[in-house]
């Protein structure tokens, strides 16, 4: 991401909460964060496996696309507002239900990831989609949605006046159950709006840890009272971006500006399950011939994950074959604290992606043995809803 | 026994004819947690300023360099298996390696314990 950027860094609402808690503040994506806090990254990370993690990701771009002329017919309102926004992404958002959320790609013309993002249907009213964008591509991303939407629909940016909170870990229902009891009802990938404090919450089943948790969109006024109030139980900690970065690398989850950009394509970054089945019969998605050839075997490269031995192989690292042949690049690795290893992700043809598969990667020169493996690392425990039971 | 400190936050003690090398508290508290060290070879001959060893913390990688010439005669072999205990004793169990000094003068153009403390204020 750009972090030397000339513009000053923004300040996030809750600035003074992560330097009261000791965070140790770095710039990341023209913002300031907590890298960590005093416990430090391997703690924090182990933290959030097997209790509750908090995480400010306010540097995040949430928004709201709204049509400006609904019928009031909800199903045909949101057919609109869908039909707006589908050229743009790969996904299937005209059949998401209310309060369901879609992981999507934003896509240029030959196919390129501009983004990855998550599109939502609101729950409450039809015609509206709830969306969060990554903190480096935001502007551009408004930007995109703006042109496509003209005059039909608006898109509101939340991003300034809103916090957003990411509570992860095998706690954090618990953690909910006694704040906002309403939103431990939400299967994972779904979103509710919910009243705390006299103030509206957005909260979702989701995240970047490959846990059960939440993300939740909280009003200025309302996000310090948040904060303190999660903060205060004890089985949750404050968590800093360090952690974030290597639970989302266990949990397999690509980082926009390392293992995506414009330069990769869905099919190249393993995320074809983000194109929509109707999206793939109709190729009506940017760079959908490129994308479908791609997919039917004409694939150059492909990511995967690697189990590394020794030292850890970090971005840029050169991936080669047996014979010591390079044949791709890392594009983000580091140590697994819940695996006490070195692993990563990178980009490698076809031929050699099988899991299993013996590679090299070279570190500060030297060759060190890596081996293919099936992501995630470390399984993901997302809330999955019990089927309802017929008498 | 003489303790010398260079800008990159390595210590160089001197003990008899033989110099200990580790890194500072300063400096393990400012990388975090240590995941991995790439250790020297005994017997390597390193010139004041060459990169001689390696520690990884969960973010990033850091280059160790030597303090002053000499011969590496000592590596503690500890850190392959506890890479943390440069966090948790960085000036005595944490030690990386250990040199014979080709000039033990070469010491004197780094700071003095003072010098260092200002250094890190």
């Amino acid at each position: 991401m750009s972090e030397s950027s000339a513009e000053p860094l923004k300040s996030v609402l809750l600035d003074a909460r992560h330097r009261a808690l000791g965070g140790r503040m770095v710039p990341f994506a023209g913002h300031e964060l907590p890298v960590q806090y005093p416990s430090g990254i391997m703690a924090e990370h182990k933290w959030t496996r097997e209790q509750a993690g908090l995480f400010d990701v306010s540097h995040m771009g949430p928004a709201f696309v709204t049509l400006s002329q609904p019928t009031g017919d909800a199903d045909a309102d949101h057919a609109a507002i869908a039909a707006l926004v589908e050229p743009l992404v790969c996904g299937d958002i005209a059949g998401l239900k209310p309060g369901q959320i879609r992981y999507t790609l934003l896509l240029n013309e030959h196919g390129g990831v501009l983004d990855d993002l998550m599109i939502a249907r609101s729950p409450l009213v039809g015609g509206e989609l709830y969306i969060v964008v990554n903190a480096g591509t935001k502007d551009a991303d408004y930007a995109r949605f703006a042109e496509a939407l003209g005059s039909h629909a608006t898109i509101a940016r939340s991003d300034g006046h809103y916090a957003l909170l990411a509570l992860q870990g095998p706690q954090a229902a618990s953690v909910m159950e006694g704040l906002v009891p309403a939103a431990t009802a939400l299967g994972f990938m779904n979103y509710g709006a919910f009243e705390w404090a006299g103030e509206t919450l957005f909260i979702a089943r989701s995240g970047y840890t490959g846990e059960d948790g939440f993300e939740i969109l909280v009003p200025r006024a309302a996000a310090e009272a948040l904060w303190d109030a999660l903060v205060a139980d004890p089985r949750v900690k404050p968590i800093g971006l360090g952690a974030r970065d290597s639970l989302r690398l266990e949990a397999g989850l690509p980082l926009y500006g390392h293992d995506l950009d414009p330069g990769f394509s869905p099919a190249e970054g393993n995320l074809s399950f983000a194109i929509g089945k109707r999206r793939r019969a109709s190729a009506d998605f940017p760079g959908a011939g490129r994308i479908l050839r791609e997919l039917s075997g004409a694939l150059g490269r492909l990511r995967v994950g690697l189990l590394v031995e020794g030292a850890p192989a970090r971005e840029g690292a050169e991936i080669t074959d047996e014979t010591g042949a390079v044949i791709g690049t890392v594009t983000s690795g580091g140590f697994a604290p819940s695996l006490g290893r070195a692993i990563a992700m990178g980009y490698v043809p076809p031929k050699f992606s099988e899991p299993g598969t013996r590679l090299g990667v070279l570190v500060r020169g030297r060759s060190q043995a890596a081996t293919v493996a099936p992501m995630p690392f470390v399984p993901h425990r997302y809330f999955r809803k019990p089927a309802k039971q017929g008498l | 026994m003489t303790t010398r400190y260079t800008v990159d936050h390595e210590y160089i003690r001197l003990d008899g004819a033989e110099a200990v090398v580790g890194i500072t508290p300063y400096a393990q508290e400012q990388l975090g947690d240590i995941v991995y060290v790439e250790l020297p070879s005994v017997g390597q001959a390193v010139k004041k300023g060459d990169e001689a060893a390696v520690v990884e913390s969960v973010k990033a990688a850091s280059e160790i360099y030597a303090p002053a010439s000499g011969t590496v005669v000592a590596v503690n072999d500890r850190l392959s298996g506890e890479p943390g205990l440069i966090n948790l004793d960085p000036e005595a169990g944490g030690w990386i390696f250990k040199l014979r000094l080709d000039d033990a003068s070469e010491l004197e153009a780094l700071m003095d314990a003072d010098a260092y403390a200002a250094h890190t204020a």
